[in-house]
């Protein structure tokens, strides 16, 4: 804004140093071509009707712009074709010969990717990339930081903007961003938890699939099954995976479990409220919660759920397959009321990030939150805690991905392309990770530089029954998640009835459709 | 209590001054505590801030860094976006819609003071229901009218500081015109009235008698409009919640409302945001003032 | 409608030929509608047809991201009113919260704003000092308000260690002063087995005692916010008006050997009326619409939901789980709340103006 002058000061400043240089960028694809003939467009000409004389068919006119484009960045007298539907009387083209004309189509893998433009046009990308996503600070705002210094060293031409909207789990970020696609201003890529979280995008209308990204850089073999069945909804793929996160954790302080004289982490509740006991004896507040958002409640009271029951039958909590009368859902719940009333009684007041840092100060001993809090030990530098599933989770993987996705009207949609074929890669991903402090959706990254934390991690995934999590998206339609089964969890946290919060999950899965 | 009250009661006026202004001392502190509170955190460093035990002392080494972090954002640990962008957002939003509102209020408030037809109360009285309008009555349509008007009119207004101002100019009428209204109504009508016997018409009337007299209310208005405008959050965060246009209530939202931003740099962007309406606020203070009362519908 | 004494109308019988006047008059009436045409439409499309659409919208089934028009009756209705489910229980609550924050802060705004105001009437040394602090808070957004008051009011725990206010005034040693403040759970309300609430059940409204009916203590975190906020503004506008008051009114009272609390109770009081009234209106509407404070302050879901609020809900409902008409059945309710409040103020103002 105010730079403004500057800007075009700039611009006008660079086009000068232009003239004289005659780019030499690498070879395009359509300086191979020879041109067979020059033809001047004529009024009423379209492209598609000259490539249907030349080459017997109206969607063979990409050598032709490809071709036009190579020439003109030698020769001024030739057009160039930004738009193959706009063309104008007057304009030189060039005619590549029917054979090369061929050979270019074979190779032409569409004007939305990052190749079909550097053939068509000669150069690398230009314009924009907007990234939109809920990671506006700590470990995962330095996580996109390094991606976004990789996209920027492949494309030095792209002016990147980062459109991020603060809000625990996404909590502001998904309304706000349903509204801007709505509204027709889509950024041109966008986090999105993978699984059900595409049902509140309108999958097909408001965010394309991305099959062809998939396609075009061989993700199925690289990501393991289990997060390509968790990805694949409504039979596409509609983000590009960077990361697996695990909710199921329960973190401890080591200084602490000594301090109370716990030599091992609880694995049953048993054990853990034993432990809780110990340290509150010993005057240390054995658990610390935040509460603020919400989602913290359900997130805690998810894992507990996921560790009352087999993982096959808590999957089947959001498939209709296991009742939400289960006896095993009112045990979960007398757990989950059991587990607050050791919880710090400010609650309310701090998010997850506060009740972690407590847990870094030396002020609480025990936390269950998901592996961003990992991210979090080690932008504070702390290493002295320890980790284990959330008792009775041994053994299942309480899993999420954040992934990267395209929104129909992304305003570059070969940029985002470009981007996402970087959030599949392996470079990115280990990069994007390490400080994230999550581990890679690709099965062949290097963890041999991750904290021991994520090695651990790494293996687990690997070897444990993966169940998706519903507080982040993966498991179940977003109006159960962030409302039905959300509001009976809150709800509850202080009231304390199990009977009524029962009924009312109950009554939320029917909402969704499971009657029980 | 005047200088010639009784020597008899000296004592007891006496006590009760020192209770008045012992009273007055009191909510002045507690009025000032957050300030205080704020500008504290805001000079400490992020480890000092950390220090909860401490956050009601002064900080032991004085610091501005995070009031640039907030203003710029940074990539290093704590690593977040700034203020910046969205500092400049609202100025460009909160110029013209101030501008606009202020001048269509202007000419309402003329017409409805001087130029009452039939039914002219009627329609002011609706206009001013606008005024009270919980704008959550009105979300969705406006969201989905600017959704979709890009769409039929190629014109965009969704994410964009002209489809902010537009929103803010429009709900902005009603008070505008009302303090217009209540200001010009207190002007004498025989002044107008002669001026007309000498010929000059409704526009000449409007330039020549009224704007001359006008500028208190346009004072008023410009710190109203400016103010509200300003401080606005709902709006920004339903109709322009793009980085491109997001005013400062959401940035400072962005920082203030996630988990990894220390409380200093919380706390520098909270004054930060808080700084423009606080400077006309110093300095137009009895106008401010003056604003607050027309804003009470009678004046 | 009548006219009142400042209309241009009233006086146009004047010296000037007929018929010239009266073409001029026409044409200046048609330029004065044709002036305020364009805000009236921007008006009438952006208040009242927007409110119908929003009407419309709550009768239908758009409960996702794709519209979906059906009309479903009052269903979305039936949801937040009827029934022990979350989204019944969750606008209960947020209907308690409102009225109890809407009493205490319309009230304690009231009283500590004319408080303030009776004080800095007494020819008070450095006065202005003491307004602008009392009225600077009114200057800034909510947002920012929001952002203090979270900091300056969270609790923290003996274990963890105290913060904020509860800091302070363990350190004074004062900790009996400690709160829970906005993470505080607890309602108050009248329990059936005490004697009012039997006297209630024995008139038939027994329902009132239960606690549906009661006062979430968080919302008193809100209350001392926006009451940081208002005050100055409440006790500007009684500054106003007891300054209005001509001193002999006073002095006369004064004369005839009224103590200072009975020329306060039977002079300044009666005729600061009007201003009270206003006030009322003006804080009430306020309350009624709070939204940014809660939102950047506590985001309303904590706590079991003590600190929720109507406009809150509605958003949330509406942006965050993308339920259109749910969202729109919230909005219609807070208008009719605003509505009944401000439309026989309104009339009474016109009235009163008229008259």
């Amino acid at each position: 804004m105010k730079h403004k002058w500057i800007y075009a000061l700039l611009a006008i400043a660079l086009l000068v140093a232009m003239v004289p240089t005659a780019p030499a960028s690498a070879a395009p694809a359509g300086a191979a071509m020879a041109c067979a003939k020059d033809y001047t467009v004529n009024a009423g000409d379209t492209l598609s009707a000259i490539a249907e004389k030349e080459y017997g068919s109206i969607t063979a006119y990409w050598p032709i712009m490809a071709a036009t484009n190579a020439k003109h960045l030698t020769d001024a007298s030739y057009a160039k074709i930004e738009n193959p539907d706009l063309i104008e009387p007057g304009w030189k083209l060039c005619i590549p010969s029917t054979t090369d004309a061929e050979a270019f189509l074979k190779a032409f893998p569409g004007r939305d990717t990052p190749t079909g433009v550097a053939m068509l046009f000669g150069e690398g990308a230009k314009g924009q990339l907007i990234v939109a996503s809920w990671w506006t600070n700590g470990g995962e705002f330095a996580g996109l930081n390094e991606m976004f210094k990789m996209f920027k060293e492949a494309n030095p031409d792209v002016e990147i903007v980062n459109a991020a909207i603060a809000g625990g789990a996404g909590t502001n970020f998904k309304g706000q961003l349903l509204s801007q696609l709505l509204g027709g201003v889509a950024p041109d890529t966008f986090q999105l938890h993978a699984g059900w979280e595409a049902d509140t995008y309108d999958p097909g209308v408001l965010i394309t699939n991305v099959d062809d990204a998939y396609a075009r850089n061989k993700l199925e073999s690289v990501f393991p099954p289990t997060l390509l069945s968790m990805l694949k909804f409504k039979d596409h793929y509609w983000g590009v995976p960077v990361n697996i996160h695990r909710s199921n954790v329960l973190w401890y302080n080591k200084a602490l479990f000594e301090k109370a004289g716990i030599t091992a982490p609880p694995t049953t509740w048993d054990e853990f409220f034993a432990a809780a006991d110990k340290l509150k004896a010993a005057g240390i507040a054995p658990v610390a919660l935040g509460g603020k958002d919400g989602f913290e409640l359900q997130h805690t009271f998810e894992t507990i759920l996921a560790g009352s029951m087999t993982a096959e039958e808590y999957a089947g909590l959001w498939t209709g397959k296991t009742s939400w009368n289960s006896p095993k859902v009112t045990a979960a719940l007398e757990t989950f009321k059991k587990y607050l009333s050791y919880a710090n009684e400010d609650h309310a007041a701090l998010t997850w990030a506060a009740a972690t840092q407590l847990l870094i100060d030396g002020k609480a001993a025990m936390n269950i939150m998901g592996d961003w809090a990992n991210g979090q030990f080690i932008s504070g530098n702390f290493t002295d805690y320890g980790w284990a599933p959330v008792p009775g989770t041994k053994g299942t993987f309480v899993a999420l991905s954040d992934s990267f996705a395209l929104p129909t009207k992304a305003p570059d949609p070969v940029n985002a392309n470009l981007w996402l074929d970087l959030a599949g890669s392996k470079a990115a991903q280990e990069a994007f990770n390490k400080q994230k402090g999550s581990i890679c959706a690709r099965t062949d990254c290097d963890y041999s530089s991750f904290n021991a934390y994520l090695q651990s991690a790494a293996k687990d995934w690997t070897a444990d029954s993966i169940v998706p999590s519903v507080t982040h998206g993966a498991a179940a339609k977003p109006s159960w998640a962030t409302k039905g089964y959300a509001d009976a969890v809150n709800l509850f946290a202080t009231s304390g009835d199990v009977a009524a919060a029962q009924a009312a999950l109950v009554a939320a899965a029917a909402d969704a459709g499971y009657p029980q | 209590m005047t200088a010639t009250a009784p020597t008899r009661k000296a004592s007891r006026f006496h006590w009760t001054r020192i209770l008045i202004y012992a009273l007055l001392i009191v909510f002045a502190i507690w009025f000032l505590m957050p300030v205080y509170v704020l500008l504290m955190a805001s000079l400490k460093s992020q480890a000092e801030a950390m220090q909860m035990q401490n956050m009601w002392l002064p900080p032991r080494i004085l610091g501005i860094r995070s009031f640039l972090i907030a203003w710029f954002g940074s990539n290093e640990p704590p690593a977040t976006l700034g203020l910046e962008q969205g500092f400049w957002n609202s100025v460009m939003l909160v110029i013209p819609a101030t501008i606009i509102s202020t001048l269509i209020g202007s000419i309402n408030g003329y017409v409805l003071a001087k130029w009452k037809f039939r039914g002219a109360d009627f329609l002011f009285t609706l206009m001013l229901f606008g005024m009270f309008l919980p704008y959550q009555s009105i979300l969705i349509p406006l969201v989905v009218t600017y959704q979709n008007f890009t769409k039929f009119t190629g014109i965009p207004l969704f994410a964009t500081i002209p489809g902010l101002v537009v929103a803010h100019v429009i709900y902005g009428i009603p008070i505008c015109t009302l303090i217009f209204r209540n200001y010009y109504a207190q002007l004498p009508t025989e002044m107008i009235e002669a001026a007309r016997i000498d010929g000059a018409n409704f526009f000449s009337i409007y330039r020549r008698i009224l704007l001359p007299l006008s500028q208190p209310a346009f004072v008023v208005v410009v710190i109203w409009q400016f103010t509200s405008i300003w401080n606005d959050f709902l709006f920004g965060i339903t109709l322009a919640n793009t980085p491109k246009v997001y005013p400062i209530t959401v940035s400072l939202n962005n920082i203030a409302g996630s988990f990894h931003v220390p409380y200093n740099v919380q706390m520098a962007a909270a004054l930060i945001t808080a700084i423009p309406p606080l400077l006309l606020y110093i300095f137009l203070g009895r106008y401010f003032i003056r604003g607050l009362m027309a804003g009470s519908l009678k004046g | 409608m009548s006219t009142s004494p400042q209309a241009i109308g009233s006086y146009t019988e004047t010296a000037l030929p007929k018929k010239r006047w009266l073409s001029r008059q026409n044409w200046e009436r048609i330029v004065s509608i044709l002036i305020l045409l364009p805000s009236i439409i921007a008006l009438g499309i952006f208040v009242y047809a927007f409110i119908a659409w929003t009407g419309f919208i709550s009768l239908t089934a758009w409960n996702s991201a794709a519209p979906d028009f059906t009309f479903v009756g009052l269903q979305n209705y039936a949801r937040i009113f009827i029934g022990s489910g979350t989204d019944a229980i969750r606008f209960r609550y947020d209907i308690r919260n409102e009225v109890g924050f809407l009493i205490l802060f319309v009230g304690g705004s009231v009283i500590f704003g004319f408080l303030l105001a009776t004080l800095l009437d007494r020819k008070i040394r450095g006065e202005s000092v003491f307004r602008s602090i009392f009225l600077f808070p009114m200057a800034i957004s909510f947002v920012v308000t929001g952002v203090a008051w979270r900091w300056v009011l969270t609790p923290g725990t003996q274990e963890t260690g105290w913060v904020g206010i509860n800091l302070l005034v363990t350190n004074l040693g004062l900790g009996g002063l400690r709160s829970g403040w906005f993470t505080d759970p607890t309602i108050l309300f009248i329990r059936p087995d005490t004697a009012l609430g039997q006297f209630l059940h024995s008139i038939g409204l027994g329902f009132i005692a239960a606690p549906d009916f009661g006062y979430a203590v968080a919302m008193s975190s809100i209350v001392l916010a926006a009451g940081w906020q208002m005050v100055g503004y409440t006790m500007a506008l009684y500054l106003a008006g007891i300054r209005s008051i001509p001193d002999e009114l006073r002095e006369a009272a004064r004369i005839d050997g009224a103590t200072e609390w009975q020329v306060y109770r039977h002079v300044i009081i009666p005729l600061l009326r009007p201003v009270t009234l206003t006030v009322i209106i003006i804080l009430a509407h306020i309350a009624l619409k709070i939204f940014d404070l809660v939102y950047s302050m506590t985001g309303g879901v904590s706590a079991g939901f003590a600190t929720d609020v109507p406009a809150l809900n509605m958003w949330k409902t509406t942006f965050d789980a993308t339920k259109f008409a749910q969202g729109a059945s919230i909005a219609i309710i807070l208008l009719l709340m605003v509505g009944v409040l401000i439309i026989p103020y309104l009339i009474w103002q016109t009235r009163s103006e008229a008259s």
